[in-house]
């Protein structure tokens, strides 16, 4: 009898705990997959993706709430490659991303296949410079050409009074301060635009590889581009990347282009975008424009280390008031209001009207109705 | 069936407790009792098969699928070492203070300061673990940039002080030391009720005997104590093991496995690696966190396990 009652005890504890899992994975259900279903009137859409669109996706949504009330829009910020899958998946109806769908996983094609009948869309909405900051009391100016910048985050170039960094700063005092680089300790578009930048440009110096992760050993590492900021703020010598609208009152590097010093001003970061070719493999369609940024520039009044990140979406959904929802969320963000908003509140760069020109035909192509 | 109708409402329930039939009261309680203990038991194997689950397509892919292109092990091994050296560093601070502090509430202080202190060292333990976190990279860091300085400097010959010391102050050394003020509440909290307890007619006998207030405590509170106390440690350093918050905002992580607790290349740990990549991560990257998190799970429970065992042996004594 008493090993009876035992059973039934350890049935009912495994009974609790699979109903708490079932709980839990029910409900994330709902979040993911439920609302993209969208058949109601009201127009709920969700997106999911890039985290260095988070704070404009935020301002955007809330801006686009509040004009059109019916509407609900999330944004959840698992990061590139999970908004890109949950999109394949169908799970969202709309996708942020730091890099373009690419084809040697077969992103692209599922990615078309997931929007069929309709077509895919893929837009950059999400232009932000980034720049070089640095803490050297004493060095208010200071002019880094590729090669160097990219030895000084190679650890090769190990204090500042190196005749490299002298050579392009002549006449500012440099001190034997030993250089502290500061990357990103988590994983980050950031760090994948800027090591993209390095290995493209300087492949002679910069043997590591592109990665969201920051491939070399033995540097000061930071989490998020808070903790960059910080890191390098605290540092006496240190040098790191982060946003450029982030930098605050930190010290910004000039970085050689051609044979120009550059700034990481907004203008100059549209305009890189602007000039440079789409990657044909990766815009098969009418409506994807993907880019293939021509780092190695040098057209004067272009900044070349720029994070692009995209909007994904789909021609044709399954219902029409989710298309409606999609077509003018999407059509909010590419304008210039949505830009604009994005500026102030996330501190991107607007996209350029050549741009604007180019992108807009593409989000209206979702067919509303 | 009698286990079927002991589904009793409130009602019979309070019946049975007002006396009268007592051993239904029992009944009702042993059982309550023994669905508690059995929901740990299925909570803890629930997670410990999610971990296994998740976690095993990291074991049997091959390095070139897995992030970082390293084999598991490899990946695994400096994030188990950073683990441990963090957490080791908290307790080899945390555990003497701790014991010091217990003493000094509950053998030396007067009484009404000792209630004060015991309350501030039990509110150290209500601060979240983030604000901590941020106090060690805007306070505690910096403060500690000249000290790592003149340790680089002055004792760069032990391979713990090698230096270059780091210019920000996120190191191994700062990270251990927020982690030890972390686990400080729970060691001195569990000592304290310990010390607490030593019989007084002990205490008295040693005293009478001539003992000094030292080697009173020495003789008596100490040992008597001291399965508690490392019981207490246990706990305390498991917290530290899987401490998340505070080393992700401290730690400059950069993989590489070294005693160097100074400098800014530190090796980073599991609950913090996992903190830092989750957000990017998709696939079967995501299975190799998990994986990691097993890992950690295991040396929690290896931690667990060697207390219980010096305490069985101690007690045996």
């Amino acid at each position: 009898m008493s090993s009876s009652r035992w059973l039934v005890m350890v049935a009912f504890a495994v009974a609790l705990a699979l109903g708490v899992a079932a709980c839990g994975s029910s409900s994330d259900e709902t979040n993911g997959g439920g609302s993209s279903s969208g058949g109601e009137v009201s127009g709920e859409i969700a997106g999911a993706g890039s985290t260095a669109q988070q704070a404009a996706q935020e301002a955007w949504i809330a801006e686009f709430e509040n004009e059109n009330s019916g509407v609900t829009i999330s944004y959840d910020p698992v990061g590139s490659g999970g908004g890109r899958e949950q999109f394949m998946a169908g799970g969202v109806a709309y996708a942020g991303s730091d890099a373009a769908l690419s084809t040697e996983e077969g992103e692209l094609e599922k990615a078309e296949k997931r929007c069929e009948p309709g077509e895919l869309i893929e837009v950059p909405d999400y232009i932000s410079p980034i720049a070089i900051i640095y803490n050297l009391p004493g060095v208010e100016e200071l002019k880094l050409d590729p090669e160097t910048l990219a030895k000084i985050f190679a650890q090769e170039i190990t204090s500042w009074n190196d005749p490299a960094i002298a050579k392009d700063n002549p006449g500012v005092e440099l001190p034997e301060t030993r250089i502290t680089p500061v990357n990103r300790s988590d994983e980050s578009g950031t760090t994948q635009n800027f090591t993209e930048y390095l290995s493209e440009v300087v492949p002679s110096v910069w043997k590591f590889e592109v990665s969201g992760d920051w491939p070399v050993k033995g540097g000061e590492a930071a989490s998020g581009t808070s903790g960059v900021v910080e890191a390098v703020s605290a540092g006496e010598g240190a040098i790191g990347y982060a946003d450029a609208s982030q930098a605050g009152e930190l010290s910004v590097a000039q970085i050689k282009v051609g044979s120009e010093w550059a700034e990481p001003t907004a203008e100059a970061a549209a305009k890189i975008v602007e000039e440079s070719p789409l990657d044909k493999e990766l815009s098969p369609g009418k409506h994807t424009i993907a880019y293939e940024l021509d780092r190695k520039t040098e057209s004067q009044g272009t900044y070349p280390i720029v994070l692009v990140s995209y909007l994904i979406a789909c021609t044709k959904y399954g219902s029409a008031s989710e298309a409606e929802a999609v077509k003018a969320y999407a059509e909010y963000v590419v304008s210039p209001e949505g830009q604009e908003l994005a500026a102030e509140q996330a501190g991107s760069a607007p996209l350029s009207s050549a741009l604007t020109k180019k992108v807009t035909p593409a989000v209206e192509a979702i067919e509303a109705g | 069936m009698t286990s079927v109708d002991t589904t009793t409402n409130a009602g019979q329930l309070l019946a049975a407790a007002s006396g009268g039939r007592r051993r239904r009261g029992d009944r009702v309680f042993s059982r309550t009792a023994v669905v508690a203990a059995v929901t740990i038991l299925a909570l803890l194997a629930g997670v410990a098969i999610f971990l296994v689950l998740e976690g095993f397509p990291a074991f049997t892919h091959s390095a070139a699928e897995l992030p970082e292109g390293k084999d598991f092990l490899d990946y695994v091994a400096p994030l188990a070492f950073g683990t441990v050296l963090a957490a080791a560093l908290a307790a080899l601070v945390a555990v003497p203070l701790a014991v010091a502090v217990a003493l000094f509430i509950t053998h030396i202080a007067p009484p009404r300061i000792a209630l004060t202190l015991g309350y501030l060292v039990d509110l150290l333990a209500a601060i979240p673990s983030i604000i901590y976190g941020l106090w060690g990279i805007f306070v505690l860091g910096p403060a500690a940039v000249p000290v790592m300085k003149w340790l680089e400097e002055k004792l760069g010959f032990v391979p713990f002080f090698q230096g270059p010391a780091s210019v920000t102050g996120r190191t191994m050394l700062v990270a251990g030391l927020v982690l030890a003020v972390m686990i400080l509440p729970i060691v001195s909290a569990v000592a304290r009720e310990a010390f607490a307890q030593t019989p007084r007619r002990l205490q008295e006998g040693a005293q009478a005997l001539g003992a000094t207030r030292w080697e009173m405590i020495r003789m008596t509170v100490l040992p008597f104590g001291k399965s508690s106390v490392i019981s207490g440690a246990m706990l305390g350093l498991g917290r530290a093991l899987g401490e998340t918050m505070a080393v992700t905002i401290i730690l400059s992580v950069s993989g590489a496995v070294t005693f160097n607790l100074i400098s800014q290349a530190n090796p980073s740990t599991i609950a913090a690696n996992i903190a830092l990549d989750f957000p990017e991560s998709s696939g079967l990257a995501i299975n190799a966190l998990i994986a990691t998190g097993l890992v950690l799970f295991a040396i929690t429970l290896v931690t667990n396990m060697g207390a219980r065992a010096i305490i069985a042996r101690s007690n045996q004594e």
